[in-house]
């Protein structure tokens, strides 16, 4: 029973164990995951406080819109990873490719926003510490504090959608190749979990950072 | 039996709910609330995170295992939070134990001096 082919592997009773020990496996991953998150939100959450002031004038410093945007994009790239979940459930290559091209697309467009919109203009104005930063107004020091968390999780969050770029482009190939069926899906299940799994994580980010300052 | 195959207009609906949702968040960020522009932010950002959780993640129709890990994971960040959260910003209010402080205090211009 070596059959890479075969849909149910060999220490598995049915799809359905199968099904359900892949799920659990990947939101154990995603449970490391939060916990990841978890301790940047909590320093987070501990400097805001101490410097609540510094963390509402950095927060002010970026742009509320770039981030709605964003926050936009992502979601339509979480429902277009839903269709393809659906598509792949219900057996349609072709719709299953479309989707992960879609997916990819706004994961990309996110990216570049973030890169060369953002970041680009972040460096121009001087709010990067460490290496462009010319802010100096009040609390500076604790300004730089609260863009160093801005670029250290938006950042690791980019990172996590570099990295699911990068399996989508394998789910890609795979699925061009016709690997996918209403039997055999997993792999694109488990990457949507963790698709929606980043959008959630920027869901908490976009309040927290962009939103903080935006009233003043 | 297998997974279950949600209808499309699910998906299609908890989009629709996450969008109105984040153009609710991003408005009523520019109302000045005080303190509650963080808990009105913070609770539409659960609201958004539990519907793709419920609906686009398949929580929902999961066997209740997944969602028993998702609780242990929220679970144990909330003690992370709590607990340091609750350290640092007691340390001032509760005073060191007076004997504590100065064996600290001995032992550190002890050190000083033998540089």
């Amino acid at each position: 029973m070596h059959n890479s082919q075969a849909v149910v592997a060999e220490q598995f009773d049915d799809r359905t164990q199968q099904h359900e020990a892949a799920s659990l496996g990947m939101w154990i991953f995603l449970a490391t995951e939060i916990m990841f998150f978890g301790g940047l939100f909590t320093g987070y959450t501990i400097y805001r406080n101490l410097y609540t002031a510094a963390f509402e004038t950095g927060s002010h410093l970026l742009n509320a819109k770039i981030g709605a945007l964003n926050t936009a994009i992502l979601i339509g790239s979480s429902l277009t990873m839903a269709l393809a979940v659906h598509s792949a459930q219900t057996g349609k290559r072709a719709k299953l490719i479309f989707f992960i091209i879609s997916t990819m697309c706004l994961g990309a467009a996110f990216l570049l926003i973030k890169f060369f919109l953002e970041w680009t203009h972040d460096y121009a104005e001087g709010t990067v510490p460490g290496l462009h930063f010319t802010y100096a107004g009040p609390h500076a020091s604790h300004v730089a504090m609260f863009m160093c968390f801005y670029f250290i999780m938006t950042g690791v969050h980019a990172l996590h959608m570099i990295a699911g770029e990068g399996v989508l482009t394998v789910l890609l190939i795979m699925a061009w190749r016709g690997r996918f069926n209403e039997e055999r899906y997993n792999a694109i299940e488990m990457m949507g979990l963790y698709w929606h799994f980043v959008d959630i994580v920027w869901i908490f980010l976009f309040p927290l950072l962009y939103l903080l300052g935006a009233r003043f | 039996m297998s997974e279950h195959i949600a209808p499309l207009k699910i998906y299609f609906s908890v989009f629709l709910a996450l969008m109105a949702l984040t153009i609710l968040t991003w408005q009523v960020a520019y109302i000045d609330l005080g303190p509650w522009n963080t808990v009105v932010a913070l609770l539409i950002a659960v609201c958004k995170a539990s519907l793709v959780a419920m609906f686009f993640m398949h929580l929902r129709w999961s066997a209740s295992v997944m969602r028993l890990v998702l609780f242990a994971a929220v679970f144990w960040l909330s003690i992370l939070i709590t607990l340091t959260v609750g350290d640092i910003f007691t340390r001032h209010a509760l005073p060191q134990p007076h004997s504590w402080h100065a064996a600290a205090f001995v032992a550190n211009t002890s050190a000083a001096r033998r540089q």
